[in-house]
């Protein structure tokens, strides 16, 4: 897929980077990447940026994942953008709240970038 | 991945929890870092694990996650985790160990019947230096020794209930 605006967002940054070439491993061609260490900063970069794809942590200090979900749906600069969370967090609860909050697909760590492609590209595509 | 394993009966340790743990732990790293982990044969020696990363457990588990290592081995692992030389990790080397302690955490308790909604884990804390006191309410500890190209790595869980 060509040309990617791409906001990933976790309080690792060894993390931001193995999730980013996951991305380029899946066949993205990532035109820029955003970073962010938490909600916070992640509302705050999309602000001023437009993006295709933001992929999100949930365990994070000053916003956690699901909060950061559930306030971008309240940003009209930022509807209709797909969120994947990529996390520790793997049980079903965890999973529904997110899906419930407007996240499009649910990563879980440790992940291979095969699951990432599996993942992601369809969200992509919008058939998720 | 799947694999789900009961809570131990109330009149029991948590022995029964420690293969989990080390499957756990070995998931991590064949995944995240392409490394078939070995446990260790003999007993860990702790000189040089100067490096220890914790994730705290709250809820229906209350306890620790620790791992610890050399600093050496922290650089290899982060190296392994971002394709870069082992002696340009830098600081990189302590995000590294903390978000593998932090995975392991997490593929533990989701291993966990019950255990997956019913606790939160913290986020990771990485502390350099071999010189300190932990002083511990735990009335359990699971430990496991690996090693990590040649180096020991000990994951321990201190169960607090």
């Amino acid at each position: 897929m060509e040309n990617i605006r791409t906001l990933i967002v976790d309080d690792s940054s060894v993390m931001r980077k193995i999730v980013e070439r996951s991305l380029r491993q899946a066949g993205l061609n990532l035109t820029e990447t955003l970073e962010a260490s938490n909600g916070a900063e992640a509302l705050a970069a999309i602000k001023d940026h437009k993006v295709d794809l933001i992929l999100c942590d949930i365990n994070m200090p000053v916003m956690d994942g699901l909060e950061f979900v559930k306030q971008l749906a309240t940003l009209e600069s930022a509807k209709g953008t797909p969120v994947v969370m990529i996390t520790t967090e793997g049980s079903e609860g965890h999973v529904v709240q997110a899906l419930s909050a407007g996240a499009r697909g649910y990563i879980r760590k440790p992940f291979t970038p095969d699951q990432v492609k599996e993942h992601v590209l369809p969200v992509l595509a919008g058939n998720l | 991945m799947n694999q789900i394993t009961t809570w131990p009966p109330s009149s029991t340790g948590h022995e029964c929890w420690i293969p989990t743990l080390q499957l756990s732990t070995q998931e991590v790293f064949q995944l995240m870092l392409g490394y078939s982990l070995e446990l260790s044969a003999e007993p860990p020696l702790e000189d040089g694990l100067d490096m220890t990363s914790m994730v705290g457990l709250a809820g229906r588990l209350c306890g620790v996650l620790t791992l610890r290592c050399s600093a050496k081995s922290a650089a290899r692992m982060a190296s392994r985790m971002l394709g870069i030389d082992p002696e340009k990790a830098g600081p990189e080397m302590w995000d590294a160990v903390g978000e593998i302690c932090n995975m392991v955490a997490g593929n533990f308790k989701n291993k966990i019947s019950g255990l997956g909604d019913g606790c939160m884990l913290s986020v990771p804390t990485v502390i350099t230096g071999a010189d300190y006191n932990i002083r511990s309410m735990a009335n359990d500890v699971l430990q496991t020794t690996f090693l990590f190209e040649g180096e020991p790595i000990i994951l321990s869980i201190e169960v607090h209930n």
